[in-house]
């Protein structure tokens, strides 16, 4: 598992933290793209597309086979997941909960591919530096939880009647909210401030709850590789190499069977969120 | 760990990734698993007014069966009392047959008797008269008549 490069720990350790960046615009900060995690992430919407598209093209109402079962164990899931929560009448919840849970699991599974073997392949074709898995990367989900807050937006706009004033009407009275006209004015001040800090707080947290999980995951990943860093293929025959590669191996099986369950929880929690964000989008408080 | 421009297209890839699902593959497998669930609805169902018309059926058969049965006890019935009538027909018939050849038998015998009696008649009286002219062509000899009369009445 040790790569071949020589340099101490830190360098392993930071060389795999960091992205492969192209820029767009020459010394500027903000127009980089990570084309390490476009790349992945792209592979992973493209696989799980793919593979669901397969399944729906042949989809029959008859005697289904084992793909198509597992595709519908998925979908019948999320399905009974979304009705629960989700009140609204709207097409666009559920299809976006599936591709939220199936693509963010596929782009966190990238981390059970051993941390080395991609960016190993990798220097063959001339990269010498990637991160693997798109979602260690804050570009990444903070993406898409601004995404689920765009639609959010959209829908507390249009749903919220009158368009947009409806919305800020809400924002202006509610978590506090009085008969009395005046002290209604003095509410909206704190109404405002904490709707202000909600509104931020929800795509910020959805977002880096997933970042910082899969960052946790990966560096304990990264770290247990360093534990045969500095040994090489001749090693192995040395007890010293043997015992390290063992206990290596044995960690890394230990992380990677309790990180199936990471990766899982971690896409069903962002999947879930979304839901419940769009949910509390398509609400109204005219009952208070 | 910088936020740069890829936050824009994984926004972008998001939304496409989302109307694709929402497109091309969320509505035909659940459109599938819909209509699954509808045909097993509906063949429960089926299966339930089959055994509803089965259960209907049976206790059908079963009262023709009664209905048959009784029937057919009936008919065994008639039957027997008519080959009951039939037989004492018979019998009496056959009685009354026996009767009529004996009775018609017995007159045969009668006539039969009869008619023998007659021809006994004859010859007797035949032998008589012969009896008679020998007793008169020739003496009468008490002795000699008494074997005669003897002859005579044992020829008798």
């Amino acid at each position: 598992m040790a790569s071949g490069e020589g340099g101490g720990a830190g360098e392993y350790i930071s060389h795999h933290l960091k992205n492969h960046t192209t820029e767009l615009v020459d010394g500027s900060g903000f127009w980089t793209i990570n084309t390490d995690s476009v790349f992945y992430t792209i592979l992973t919407a493209v696989v799980f597309l793919w593979f669901f598209r397969r399944v729906a093209k042949k989809a029959t109402a008859g005697v289904p086979n084992k793909t198509q079962n597992f595709i519908e164990m998925i979908i019948g899931f999320i399905d009974t997941q979304v009705k629960d929560i989700f009140h609204g009448n709207s097409k666009i919840v559920a299809p976006l909960a599936l591709s939220i849970f199936a693509w963010v699991f596929l782009m966190n599974f990238m981390d059970l591919i051993p941390v080395d073997l991609l960016p190993w392949l990798g220097t063959f074709v001339g990269i010498h530096y990637m991160k693997v898995v798109p979602s260690t990367d804050l570009n990444i989900t903070f993406g898409m939880s601004f995404g689920v807050m765009l639609i959010v937006f959209y829908y507390s706009f249009t749903v919220k009647k009158p368009f947009v004033l409806g919305y800020l009407k809400e924002f202006a009275t509610h978590p506090f909210e009085s008969p009395n006209l005046l002290v209604q004015s003095i509410l909206a001040i704190p109404n405002i401030f904490l709707n202000i800090v909600e509104t931020i707080a929800k795509p910020v947290s959805l977002g880096l709850r997933l970042f910082g999980n899969m960052y946790a995951g990966e560096l304990i990943f990264i770290l247990i590789a360093v534990l045969t860093l500095n040994y090489g293929w001749s090693d192995a025959f040395s007890f010293t190499g043997a015992s390290m590669g063992f206990v290596q191996f044995l960690l890394a099986l230990a992380w990677a069977l309790f990180h199936i369950l990471i990766i899982t929880l971690q896409a069903y929690i962002f999947m879930m969120l979304s839901v419940v964000y769009l949910n509390m989008s398509h609400e109204t408080h005219d009952s208070h | 760990m910088n936020i740069n421009a890829t936050l824009i297209i994984q926004a972008l890839v998001f939304f496409v990734v989302i109307v694709i699902t929402m497109k091309y593959i969320w509505p035909q497998i659940l459109g599938a698993m819909e209509e699954r669930e509808k045909k097993i609805a509906d063949g429960l169902a089926a299966g339930d007014r089959a055994e509803k018309e089965l259960n209907q059926a049976k206790a059908k058969v079963e009262t023709l069966i009664v209905e048959a049965k009784e029937q057919a006890s009936h008919i065994k019935d008639q039957a027997t009392q008519m080959a009951t009538k039939i037989k004492d027909q018979a019998k009496s018939d056959a009685l009354a047959e026996k009767e009529r050849q004996i009775n018609a038998a017995k007159a045969e015998i009668e006539q039969e008797a009869n008619r023998a009696k007659e021809a006994l008649r004859q010859q007797v009286s035949a032998l008589a008269i012969a009896g008679t002219e020998q007793l008169i062509s020739k003496e009468v000899d008490a002795k000699k008549h008494a074997d005669l009369l003897d002859d005579l009445i044992k020829e008798i």
